[in-house]
Order: C-alpha cells, then structure tokens, then sequence
C-alpha cells in the first residue's frame, strides 16, 4: 500500500462555525479564539481500529436489538444505506458507524427527554456496524419523529438519524445527523441552517431510494457520508517547527 | 472562486445533541443495550507503563460545568506507539488507546483511568512530548473540538514539543498542560478544560 500524508485541510466554508446565535446553546459553549492550524502528525493520521469482534451481527437492526421477542417498534420502517467514501471518491472500508434516534414518536430513551410523546417498549434507539470492502453500510429502523427543542419556543427539529463515522485516521472524526428527503422542517431548523453552504445541506439529507426498498415489507433511504481524503507522500515537506 | 480537484466534498457537522449518550455511551449512561460496550477501557490489561488517571470538566462562556458532554481519547502507549498501522510500532495485546468518558450528569465531572504515553515521533523530524488527543463533542458544539492534553511532570519535553511551541502565545501552551497531585493510588492529573474567557483552552484544526 503506498504511504499517504496528512488528511486535507477541513474545508471549514462547508461546515456550521462555532458561533451559531440562532442555535442558542452554541453561544457559550463556542470557543472565542481562531482555531490553531496543524498539520497532521501521526497523532491526528492514526485512530482506532475495529473489527468485528467489537460488536454483534445485530446492532445494526433497530427493529429487533431492544425489542420483545416477535414484536417490534412502532412507525415506518426504514433500510438507511449508503457509503462510507472519502474526498478522493476512495470507499472507507471497516470504518465504525454508529448511530441514535427519537422514536417514530419523536422521544428518544433518554432520561433528560421529557417530552410528552412515550416511550416505544420495543425501540432503544442505537445501532451500529462496520462498512464493508466496499464502504458499504446498512441499518434497518424506523422513520424518527419530529420533535419539539426549546431554543426559541416553537422550534422542532425535523426528522434525523445522529450518525457518528471514524475512518482511519483521528482528524476524520465526525458526527453528524441525517435528515429526510422532503421534509418540510429542513428548511426552518436552526441547527441545520447553522450550515452556511446550501449544497452541504443538502448532502445530509438521505434521498428516497426505491430501488432497495423490499416490497411489502421495508421502504429504503439512501445516506452517503464523505470522510475527509488524505495527500499522497510523493515528496515531504520539511517545515521547520512540526 | 477557485474551482476545487477532490472529487466530493466533506460531509458537514452537527452537533452531538444532548442525547449523545444513547448512541456512544448507552452503558455509561444506564442503558443497557449492547453486549460490547466500546471505549470503557482505554489500555486494557497488558500495558506497560504508568497507570495514571485524569479528571476534568468542561466549563462553559459562564464559567459553568457543562453536564452532558462526551469526550474522545486517542492516545499512544508507552513506548510511543498508537495502535493502528501506521501508528510507529507494536502495541501491547488489548492496548486500543482509544475511549469515551462522559460527564457525571449532575456535576460535570469526568475521570478515565489509562498509562501515561510516550513520546512520539514528530511530523517529519525529532519528537512529540507525551500527550493525549482529545475529541469534544455536546449540545452547543457544532463541529466537534480538536485539543491536547500535556503532562506537567514532562516540562523539559514539553518546552521542546513542535505543536506547543506553535501556539504563539506563550501563555496559552499551559491551557494544555494537566496537574499532577500524588495521594493513594494512581496519580491524578486535572485537566480543566474551559471553552471561552481569558484562560480559553487552546483548540486545533488538524
Ligand atoms: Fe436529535
């Protein structure tokens, strides 16, 4: 395998700044100070590794990981799929994807949400699993609730998966939430529109994909999630200092 | 605009929302759902080295402890190896290097327990000081924040340590620089971690 370099610099134009005042908690817990640039050292290009001894064949099926046996959550039920890739368009094979949700109800199980929509007996709401060869991943769940926040005192959050992704290295850390194609929330969400790039918006939101959908039985969203790439190590560069 | 050559673009960042726990730390945070909880032990029982733990809290613009945040550790072992291909050399058998801790919900604290790292090499020549990389993430913080944590018992390796000294001022390289105190027991290092104000911790886009 041929040796890489440092990731490419985060294009911070495609990401939410620290600083969101629409998005109220963001204004104390957003650092003041410019963010000090580094380049990789072997420190940020390595990270954890798993594999399949680290979890079970069904974490990733949030119809079945908490529920009563034969029965299942309430709500629509959903495949969410897509691949792991990075900027180079490179599949991220064996990554760790994780992810949590609200119920079909719009609660999650969480002893801080209070909200008044209940629990689903037979939905915990996580899941995870590894990619593929390929940056393949796939969880079988049901469609989230909107859900009312307190931040402004009619704000509701669309409906979203929180998705948690490494790849191979730890300046590819990233969490993010996936919304759905057509929701009519999107647009006045101030979380969401913390994002300033409307393309990048768009790329969370998981389109409709009929086409691995199961007749009868489960409808199928499609998410593609985009690691950052990292340079080839043709030549070094020796800068003094790091 | 400059037209870009990557094919595609990184994914954006949201906030870890305040329900973090239940899909990074369900065990942490009393749900008992997985088999494997991932992250609780950070260097397992085989690693060389100084046991050590470290205790903090993340503190708010109004200088209050954040209660739901989820920290990230990555660190090497203590021969300066972190446990990936290309992290430099073996690694102990059950050495990760790599947890999650979370903040008791009603104080802000947190606490993990690993082995002091060592050394480990720098970008392209000499060496890094023992260090750990940390990983924050919570309700509030879009994009999650990329800081270290120094030893204080390492000053000499510390003054020599390519990242520190690329903070400009010099008064912010101790932002990054944990406590050690000696009792019973493992020795404690705190690191208190502050997002804002004159003594704001030093973050890195990496
Ligand atoms: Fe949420």
């Amino acid at each position: 395998m041929t040796p890489q370099g440092e990731f490419y610099q985060r294009d911070r134009s495609l990401h939410p700044p620290a600083l969101t005042p629409d998005y109220k908690t963001s204004v104390a817990r957003s650092p003041r100070y410019a963010l000090i640039s580094l380049q990789c050292s072997v420190s940020e290009i390595t990270g954890p590794v798993f594999g399949h001894g680290d979890i079970d064949a069904g974490d990733n099926d949030l119809l079945t990981n908490f529920a009563q046996p034969g029965e299942s959550p309430i709500g629509e039920r959903i495949l969410l799929h897509g691949r792991v890739l990075d900027e180079n368009a490179r599949p991220v094979p064996n990554t760790l994807v994780e992810l949590w949700q609200a119920n079909a109800g719009g609660r999650y199980r969480h002893k801080k949400d209070t909200y008044l929509a209940p629990i689903d007996p037979n939905f915990g709401g996580c899941g995870r699993t590894l990619t593929d060869e390929n940056g393949c991943y796939v969880f079988r769940t049901v469609k989230p609730g909107a859900y009312p926040w307190r931040n402004m005192v009619n704000n509701w959050r669309p409906a979203h998966v929180h998705v948690s992704v490494f790849g191979s290295g730890f300046a590819q850390r990233l969490i993010t939430q996936c919304y759905f194609e057509g929701d009519p929330l999107i647009p006045i969400c101030p979380i969401v529109q913390s994002i300033p790039d409307q393309g990048a918006i768009e790329r969370l939101t998981a389109r409709l994909d009929m086409n691995a959908s199961i007749p009868l039985d489960t409808i199928a969203y499609r998410f593609d999630i985009v690691l950052r790439g990292r340079r080839s190590t043709l030549f070094e560069n020796r800068l003094e200092g790091n | 605009m400059s037209q870009r050559l990557n094919d595609l673009r990184e994914t954006a960042s949201q906030t870890a929302g305040p329900y973090v726990h239940i899909g990074l730390a369900p065990g942490a945070a009393g749900f008992d759902i997985y088999k494997r909880e991932l992250g609780r032990d950070i260097a397992g029982p085989n690693a060389r080295g100084e046991r050590i733990r470290i205790e903090g809290r993340v503190i708010d613009g109004m200088g209050a402890p954040i209660k739901d945040v989820l920290i990230e550790v990555w660190q090497a072992n203590a021969d300066g190896h972190h446990a990936h291909p290309e992290g430099g050399g073996p690694v102990e058998e059950g050495f990760r290097g790599w947890g999650r801790v979370i903040t008791d919900f009603d104080t802000g604290e947190w606490g993990f327990e690993t082995v002091k790292p060592g050394r480990t090499r720098g970008r392209n020549v000499g060496v890094q000081a023992p260090h750990l990389n940390l990983w924050i993430v919570a309700r509030g913080i879009n994009v999650g924040l990329n800081t270290r944590m120094y030893f204080s018992d390492e000053a000499e390796a510390n003054a020599a340590d390519p990242v520190l000294n690329l903070i400009e001022w010099e008064h912010r390289r101790a932002t990054l620089v944990a406590t050690r105190s000696e009792g019973a027991g493992p020795a404690v290092y705190r690191f208190d971690i502050k997002l804002q104000g004159e003594d704001e911790t030093v973050f890195f886009d990496v």
